[in-house]
C-alpha cells in the first residue's frame, strides 16, 4: 500500500504539479475555447443554443480529454520507470490503475468546474447543467480510464500521439450516447448507463494497460 | 542475511527472428560475481533483461532468490526534479537511504536530473541502486560514460556487495576488475 501511494503521491505531483507534464489547465481551457466558440459559430439564437448547449459540452469534454494522452504512459516507459516497478514486484496492473486515479483527479474534476462558467456562456438553465454535472461526474472516470488504457496500447509508436486521439474518439461513443442522451426529455436513465460505461472502463482499463505496457518490452 | 540465488539452465534467448544465444547455464551463490562479456549485439542487455525478468526467454529456465536491481542505459529519474528529490521517490518505495556522498554527487543534491552529464546520471542510478538494498545486482553497461573514478568505484562498491553476500551479474564490454568474478564470453553461446 505504501508503494501505492507513493505512486499515487508522483502521479499526481506529475499531473497537477505545475504543468511538469503539461497543461493541467489546458484540457479545461480548451473546454471553455469550445464553449466560447460554439455561439460564434450558430449565432446568438438563445432557445438553439440552449437547446444544443449540453451536447456540446460533452463533446468539449471529449476532445478535452485527449489533449494529455501522450503524456500519461510514454514518458514513464522512455524512463525505465516501468522496468524499476516490474523489479520491485509492482504489478504493471497497480501501476495503470493508479494513474487512471491521478489522470481522473487531475481533469475530471476541473472540468466539472469549467462546465459551469461553460454552461454560462451557452445559455443553459441551471437544471440542465444540474443533468450535465452529473453526467459529467459519471462519464469522466470512464474517460480518464479510456484515455489511460489508449495511452499505453500507443506509447513508443510512430504517431502515437495522433493514433491516441483517432482510437479514443471511436470507443468514447458510448459514453457520449448515453451522457448527452441524459439531456434529452425522457433521458434521465442516461446517467445511470454513462457510469455503468464508466465502470466497464474502469475495469478494463489495469489489465488492458497492463498487457500493453509488458507487451511494448518484447 | 538472507539467502540469495541466481541460477539460468540451458537458456536461450530470441529477438525478432534471430535466436542471440543458447545452451547458456550459470549459478550464482551469494558472493559470486559474473561478467558477461562480448561485443554489441551479442545479446548481454538481453540476458540481463531475461534474468531480471522483463523478457521472456525463448527456452530455459531461470531460478532467482531475492530482489534484484537494475542499472541499465535508463537512470528511472525524472528529469524535471532535483536530484535529491527524484531518488527520495525509489528511496520511498524501496525504504532505504539515498546515498549521494558515496557516490561523489553531494554538491548535485539540488541540481535538476535533466542538467547531470552522462556520467553523473549513471552514478545517480548506482545510487538508487544502493538505496535498493538488492541482494542481487544486474548491472548493464555499468561502467559506460563514467570517468577512471568512476570506473574504480563502481568496481569498489561491487567487490564490497559481493564481500557482503550479495550476487553481481554485470554485463559490459569493457573489463571488470573485481577480485573472484568469473567471466563468461557470450559470443561462445551464439547458435
Amino acid at each position: 500500500m505504501t508503494a501505492l501511494a507513493a505512486l499515487l503521491r508522483r502521479d499526481l505531483a506529475l499531473l497537477l504539479g505545475g504543468g511538469r507534464r503539461g497543461g493541467t489547465v489546458l484540457p479545461p481551457l480548451f473546454f471553455l475555447a469550445v464553449a466560447m466558440l460554439y455561439p460564434f459559430a450558430v449565432g446568438p439564437d438563445a432557445p438553439l443554443l440552449a437547446r444544443t448547449g449540453g451536447g456540446v459540452i460533452w463533446v468539449a469534454a471529449l476532445l478535452a480529454a485527449i489533449l494529455p494522452l501522450d503524456r500519461l504512459i510514454e514518458p514513464d516507459l522512455e524512463l525505465g520507470m516501468f522496468d524499476q516497478w516490474a523489479l520491485r514486484g509492482i504489478a504493471e496492473e497497480w501501476v495503470i490503475a493508479v494513474r487512471v486515479l491521478a489522470h481522473w483527479l487531475a481533469f475530471g474534476p476541473l472540468l466539472m468546474l469549467a462546465a459551469v462558467p461553460a454552461s454560462a456562456l451557452l445559455g443553459i438553465d441551471a437544471s440542465t447543467l444540474r443533468t450535465v454535472e452529473l453526467g459529467l461526474l459519471a462519464g469522466t472516470p470512464g474517460l480518464a480510464a479510456l484515455g489511460v488504457t489508449v495511452a499505453a496500447l500507443t506509447a513508443g509508436l510512430r504517431g502515437g500521439a495522433a493514433l491516441a486521439g483517432l482510437l479514443t474518439i471511436p470507443l468514447a461513443v458510448p459514453l457520449l450516447v448515453f451522457g448527452a442522451g441524459s439531456l434529452a426529455p425522457g433521458g434521465a436513465g442516461g446517467i445511470a448507463l454513462t457510469g455503468a460505461v464508466s465502470l466497464v472502463l474502469l475495469a478494463i482499463a489495469p489489465f488492458a494497460g497492463g498487457a500493453a505496457v509488458r507487451g511494448s518490452r518484447q | 542475511m538472507l539467502h540469495c540465488r541466481l541460477a539460468a539452465t540451458d537458456l536461450a534467448c530470441r529477438r525478432g527472428d534471430r535466436v542471440l544465444f543458447r545452451g547458456l547455464s550459470f549459478a550464482l551463490e551469494p558472493g559470486q560475481a559474473l561478467h558477461v562479456a562480448g561485443a554489441n549485439g551479442v545479446g548481454k542487455s538481453s540476458l540481463i533483461r531475461l534474468v531480471g525478468g522483463l523478457l521472456r526467454p525463448f527456452a530455459g529456465q531461470i531460478e532467482r532468490h531475492g530482489a534484484a536491481g537494475l542499472v541499465d542505459e535508463h537512470p528511472a529519474l525524472d528529469p524535471h526534479l532535483p536530484l535529491a528529490r527524484a531518488l527520495a521517490f525509489w528511496t520511498r518505495l524501496d525504504g532505504g537511504a539515498a546515498q549521494l556522498e558515496r557516490l561523489g554527487l553531494a554538491g548535485l543534491a539540488d541540481v535538476p536530473v535533466r542538467y547531470l552529464s552522462t556520467g553523473q546520471r549513471k552514478r545517480a542510478a548506482l545510487a538508487r541502486l544502493l538505496g535498493q538494498q538488492a541482494r542481487i545486482w544486474l548491472l548493464d553497461e555499468p561502467l559506460n560514460g563514467l570517468d577512471r573514478e568512476g570506473v574504480e568505484l563502481v568496481q569498489a562498491l561491487t567487490t564490497e556487495h559481493c564481500a557482503g553476500g550479495g550476487i553481481c551479474l554485470a554485463a559490459s564490454h569493457q573489463s571488470f576488475a573485481v577480485p573472484g568474478m568469473a567471466r563468461i564470453e557470450l559470443a561462445d553461446f551464439a547458435p
